[in-house]
């Protein structure tokens, strides 16, 4: 019998690049990999790809105009960037909206928590193998995109949120479809944990998986559901509420195992919390009042009265062409998006134009664990921990 | 806007006047968001004492913002937007960076998470983090000339 001799490969690490174009970082993310064998010795996200110079465009535009570029930073959370940017100018301005208003902004952005919870919970699925998850959540976005249509006539670049409320009366019937879906979502949301909560090869992939403790988490600035798993509460709608969400009882999951699993688990809660969330909402929006507040030379006029009064048509058109100038000052206005903390922080020079738009994006600041994460975990691991923090590209590079 | 005296009577401006004479250059209020401008020399040291302080407990950094204020001197702004997770509390904190030389110590030994926010400022306003281990572009292409997010760039860019 011969021996043969193999050289032993001690010590010698690979660099392995992955991505930009990779369907399991959710968008174009690079991760500049170290292996050793299939062990992750250094992880090294790099990000940009999707650079657009959103901040720098709204510079440009009156801040009315700015609105509809807040929908394509996070394109799975349009109403929660509307409503940040909405909230921090509405601030600037001293400008109270109408309880109504108020209302179905949190009924929306709740929705807008579930559309962006299915489509996390979908694709990580999918990234882990467990492929029809993704068609089941699918089916229910769908239901809620439709939603969003029926209100603002865009599934997913909504822009409905404006200074000072929303941008139309919702159409009749909305609530009533509303109230469908979420009499119908409860028993999805057992189907989507009957596929996977005790599912053994689920229970493999994710249990134990991405450790990140509070300690680590605090310190790199994470929020929201992977800053939740840590065993952290912090949820900006019981800190710091806004748009009248201290007045709805829900509670803030957590859990204490800081891996995969037990983020899937906090996001899962959420779902559920939103529907109560929901549900409160459509007891208290009355069916008639103002959808916006009322301030001549910011909100523009309704339309009956352009029709009949030549003031209202020359303060539309001075509003659309000149716009509106708040005071000067900045502020910083924090809302609980999907992902975590959002933070628009808007500076006025007095003028009709924000002087600069800096976007808190918590995706941004999320990334940054990933080396954390993942590092001396399985390069297949690799996947999940990226899929779990649950990024969008467009947040993180705006 | 809120008077001067009753700023003074704030409990975190006392605090770090009582650490530190100096450490608070200015204090201000605009819709009840608390901003306090530090001397740039001083922010490292200030950034420490915010955070391990027990009555202050600045433990969370939101976010780093600059500013350019052009053509003003110094030109740029950088706001740190701070939160204490344990006493629920909030404040900007706040140091003037010269046009001419800019630069401003990194806070990354207090909060780590403050390595891409330098480095995403430094890319976009060139404003140097004297102590951050990798300071180089993040969000734009590494062999780019100039500092987008400046007053003196124009928003259609130089044209290629």
């Amino acid at each position: 019998m011969t021996t043969v001799e193999t050289a032993a490969g001690a010590a010698q690490t690979m660099v392995l690049n992955m991505g930009p174009q990779h369907p399991s970082t959710h968008g174009v993310l690079r991760v500049v990999l170290e292996l050793d064998g299939e062990t992750v010795v250094k992880a090294r996200p790099e990000i940009g790809y999707l650079h657009t110079g959103i901040e720098k465009s709204c510079e440009d535009l009156t801040y009315s105009q700015a609105i509809t570029l807040t929908d394509r930073i996070d394109y799975l959370a349009p109403l929660s960037n509307n409503l940040g940017y909405c909230l921090a100018v509405e601030k600037l301005l001293g400008l109270e909206v109408p309880k109504r208003a108020q209302y179905i902004r949190v009924l929306l952005t709740e929705l807008t928590r579930l559309n962006s919870h299915l489509v996390w919970l979908g694709t990580h699925a999918m990234d882990l193998g467990a492929t029809s998850v993704m068609l089941y959540c699918f089916r229910e976005r769908e239901e809620i995109l439709k939603i969003f249509e029926m209100v603002s006539g865009q599934r997913m670049m909504t822009s409905y949120f404006r200074i000072g409320g929303l941008a139309l009366e919702p159409p009749p019937g909305w609530l009533e479809r509303v109230g469908r879906f979420i009499e119908m979502f409860p028993s999805r949301i057992e189907e989507y944990e009957k596929l996977l909560t005790r599912n053994s090869i689920w229970l493999m992939r994710t249990v134990g998986i991405g450790i990140l403790e509070a300690k680590d988490a605090i310190a790199l600035g994470v929020s929201g559901p992977t800053l939740r798993a840590a065993g952290v509460a912090y949820d900006v709608r019981k800190f710091f509420p806004y748009s009248s969400y201290e007045e709805f009882s829900f509670d803030v999951p957590t859990r204490t195992e800081c891996d995969s699993y037990a983020r899937y688990l906090v996001r899962v809660a959420e779902m559920r919390e939103s529907l109560k969330i929901i549900r409160q909402a459509m007891g208290k929006i009355p069916p008639e009042g103002p959808i916006r507040t009322d301030a001549p030379g910011i909100i523009p006029p309704q339309r009956e009265k352009m029709k009949t009064e030549m003031e209202a048509l020359i303060y539309h058109f001075k509003l659309f062409t000149d716009g509106f100038a708040p005071p000067p000052g900045e502020v910083y206005q924090r809302i609980e998006s999907p992902r975590g903390e959002v933070g628009y922080f808007i500076v006025s020079d007095g003028s009709p134009k924000p002087y600069r738009v800096k976007v808190r994006a918590p995706s941004f600041a999320n990334l940054q664990a990933l080396p954390k994460l993942s590092e001396g975990g399985l390069v297949a691991d690799l996947i999940a921990c990226i899929g779990t923090i649950d990024i969008v590209l467009g947040e993180v590079d705006r | 806007m809120t008077d001067k005296a009753s700023l003074e009577q704030n409990a975190i401006v006392q605090r770090l006047r009582a650490w530190d004479e100096k450490a608070v250059a200015e204090a201000s209020e605009f819709r009840g968001e608390l901003t306090i401008v530090v001397p740039r020399e001083q922010l490292q040291r200030a950034a420490e004492y915010l955070r391990a302080e027990p009555g202050l407990q600045f433990d969370f950094l939101s976010d780093i913002s600059a500013v350019d204020r052009f053509p003003m001197e110094p030109r740029f702004e950088v706001n740190y937007h701070l939160l204490s997770l344990p006493l629920r509390q909030i404040l900007r904190l706040r140091v003037w960076v010269s046009g001419k030389d800019p630069a401003v110590s990194t806070v990354i030994p207090v909060w780590p998470t403050a390595n891409w926010h330098e480095r995403e400022i430094f890319d976009l306003f060139g404003i140097r983090f004297e102590g951050h281990p990798d300071l180089h572009r993040i969000l734009m292409p590494d062999d780019w000339e100039g500092y987008p997010l400046r007053k003196d760039y124009p928003v259609e860019g130089f044209g290629t």
